[in-house]
């Protein structure tokens, strides 16, 4: 069976977990029909043209993994963030891990989603912000029609969060291929501030297909720093929806590290609905044998006065490919625009490939948009200059690597999570790097 | 220290270099003039090692060692030192991080350990003083936009924290004010000893003011056409070079 009609047939099996007599089960419901319509997507669709799910669709995914697996800390401790205190959502396959986690309900809700869907006080917050602003696309869809479990996050008016939060999806694959789609809805009042790292662990080799959701909803001068750690095993494929609505004086960062899995796409979406509001997207990709990273991105620019700031690295070894589809829409009202967008991306490799398509809608008549696009080679004269002062090859092509990130790297404001992304890029190049950049 | 025989190289297959002789002993400073053109740069990125160039014949041995097929690093860290023409730019590595990495590339070649970062610090503070080299320059990215002065000392000031047995110094003195020529010259000087040497390549007189060389060479079309002491830079700044082109 494919795995569509696999979905679709399983619906029935799902839903007798879960209560269906609710308003959610009905958006639900509706997502699944829209799903059967549309299906996965194919390399037919604009937006999919460089990135074919085709042979990630054809596994006999474990749908709804049910084993309680549990997983010994001291295996999983090293894809933590562990030499800071931190909030921690852990789930196994898809379940929450209470052992793993560290939630907390005082003066705001890090939690679960099941658990905000399920009790009467969340009721209003849910009601207000659950799947209003996820567009539904066929895999957005999908993942709405089986949203049961995730991240719910809500930080009160004022309230600046002492320490980040972790996200941590790990999979065991003890029930062969798994699929997982966990749906997370972040909501962030007005002038709070919380910084979250997510990232997926597959613990197997067997396949894996992640397809997440998540709606973060950043409230007038709140601010809101997200960083993404992409280095799952490699027939771990990633598909992963965000979408952010900004309110006026807010800030939002998103930094997506991607070093690793099989397949993986970021499809992040911005939407700004006020003024004064400043949406930053950066990413640093290196990859190697066949992955494929797919940044996917939109900066829709509605009121005036707005600023987004995009810079996207990309570092492209042996048979890898990249695409970077950057997408800016800035409406006839959203005067004053400043929008800039970067992607630079370095072939390691003849058979590497790269697809970079930058592309700008501007409908008002006053605003700054640039963009700017680079893909080349290693600098050689910059290489025999570090030679020249006795630095290996190896080495110096690390250190080039390195300093050409760097202008992402520099913007992440937790040390910890910069020293852990210097630690991942230093052992993928396969070097001992003296110093931190 | 240096011995160069029969050098030949080119670039697509073009010949830049047809057959160079050059020795020069501990202690001795050099001086490689000639018109544009000549093949002095080519000259020195072959010692060098660039991979732009191909050597078609000769040797070249620093100390006994053969040069000829050793990688980039390998020759520097068997003591050659190249201050470029125009020094790299590389963005998003500092100088100091870049002096660091250097230097304990060239200790782990030797088999030593790290330098103590104590020990590294001294000897940066006390190397930028020599250059006159302000304490924040060294936070700066590698080169990046820095003056033409600023990139030749601190081409320099690696120099003197590597510590070369030979150093090749091609066209240090252009883009040089007078102040900055001074500077760099002095720390030259300071550099200088009997254990180590120093080839530099130039087009003119006035860096030969300051730092003293005991022999000068004349490099047209790719040969020495005429050595002689530190009088043939004198005469070569008041004749010009197309007395040479005759004499090759």
């Amino acid at each position: 069976m494919e795995l569509k009609e696999k979905l679709v047939a399983s619906y029935v099996a799902f839903e007798s977990g879960i209560n269906i007599n609710s308003d959610i089960h009905e958006i639900r419901t509706e997502a699944l029909h829209h799903f059967e319509k549309l299906g996965f997507p194919s390399k037919k669709l604009e937006a999919w043209k460089y990135t074919s799910l085709n042979s990630i669709l054809k596994h006999d995914y474990s749908l709804f993994p049910d084993n309680e697996v549990a997983i010994e800390l001291a295996d999983v401790k090293k894809y933590f963030i562990h030499d800071i205190d931190t909030y921690k959502i852990v789930f196994i396959d898809g379940k929450y891990s209470s052992f793993l986690s560290e939630t907390t309900h005082d003066g705001m809700d890090i939690c679960l989603l099941s658990a905000a869907f399920s009790k009467p006080k969340y009721k209003v917050i849910i009601e207000n912000y659950f799947n209003k602003i996820a567009v539904q696309d066929n895999l957005t869809s999908l993942n709405t029609a089986f949203a049961s479990e995730g991240v719910y996050i809500h930080i009160p008016k004022n309230v600046e969060v002492e320490k980040p939060i972790q996200i941590i999806n790990f999979t065991t694959g003890a029930e062969n291929a798994t699929m997982l789609q966990p749906r997370n809805l972040i909501v962030v009042e007005q002038n709070a501030h919380v910084q979250i790292i997510e990232r997926h662990q597959s613990l197997t080799s067997n396949a894996v297909l992640t397809n997440s959701v998540a709606e973060i909803y950043v409230d007038r001068h709140a601010t809101v720093d997200y960083y993404k750690v992409q280095n799952d095993s490699k027939n771990a494929s990633l598909i992963d929806n965000v979408f952010i609505e900004q309110q006026s004086n807010s800030v939002c960062s998103v930094h997506t590290f991607s070093f690793g899995g099989n397949i993986t796409r970021n499809n992040l979406n911005f939407y700004q609905k006020g003024e004064h509001i400043d949406s930053i997207l950066k990413g640093i990709t290196i990859i190697e044998g066949k992955q494929h990273v797919d940044h996917n991105t939109l900066v829709h620019h509605i009121e005036p006065n707005c600023e987004s700031h995009q810079d996207y690295k990309g570092i492209y070894n042996e048979r890898s490919t990249g695409v970077f589809n950057g997408k800016v829409l800035v409406n006839k009202e959203a005067q004053k625009t400043n929008a800039y967008q970067k992607n630079n991306n370095i072939l390691m490799s003849n058979r590497a490939t790269i697809n970079a398509k930058p592309q700008l809608e501007i409908f008002a008549d006053d605003v700054k948009c640039s963009h700017g696009c680079t893909i080349g080679q290693l600098d050689n004269d910059a290489l025999f200059y570090m030679q020249q002062r006795g630095i290996p090859k190896k080495d110096a092509k690390a250190l080039l690597m390195y300093a050409f990130a760097n202008t992402v790297l520099e913007s992440v404001k937790i040390p910890e999570v910069k020293k852990r992304i210097t630690k991942i890029i230093a052992t993928k190049l396969g070097v001992n790097m003296g110093f931190d950049l | 220290m240096l011995k160069i025989e029969n050098l030949h190289a080119s670039v697509e297959d073009k010949a830049i270099l047809k057959g160079i002789n050059l020795e020069v002993k501990a202690g001795e400073v050099h001086a490689i003039m000639g018109p544009n053109g000549a093949g002095k740069s080519t000259m020195a990125s072959v010692i060098a090692g660039s991979e732009s160039y191909e050597m078609t014949e000769g040797t070249i041995e620093l100390e006994g060692v053969d040069l000829t097929e050793l990688a980039p690093e390998e020759r520097a860290h068997q003591g050659v030192f190249l201050s470029f023409q125009y020094p790299v730019e590389i963005p998003g590595v500092s100088v100091t991080n870049f002096i660091k990495t250097a230097i304990n590339e060239n200790r782990k070649a030797k088999g030593l350990e790290d330098m103590p970062a104590k020990d590294l610090l001294k000897k940066i503070r006390e190397k930028s003083a020599l250059l006159e080299i302000d304490r924040k320059f060294l936070s700066r990215s590698l080169n990046e936009g820095f003056s033409g002065g600023e990139k030749k000392r601190n081409e320099i000031f690696q120099m003197a924290m590597l510590a070369p047995k030979l150093a090749i110094l091609d066209e240090t003195d252009s883009g040089l004010d007078i102040d900055a020529l001074r500077i760099v010259a002095s720390g030259v000087n300071k550099l200088k000893s009997k254990d180590n040497a120093v080839i530099i390549i130039t087009h003119y007189q006035r860096l030969l003011e300051h730092i003293k060389p005991d022999f000068v060479h004349v490099l047209y079309d790719g040969k020495i056409v005429k050595s002689g002491d530190a009088s043939l830079a004198l005469e070569l700044e008041e004749k010009g070079y197309d007395w040479i082109k005759e004499l090759a």
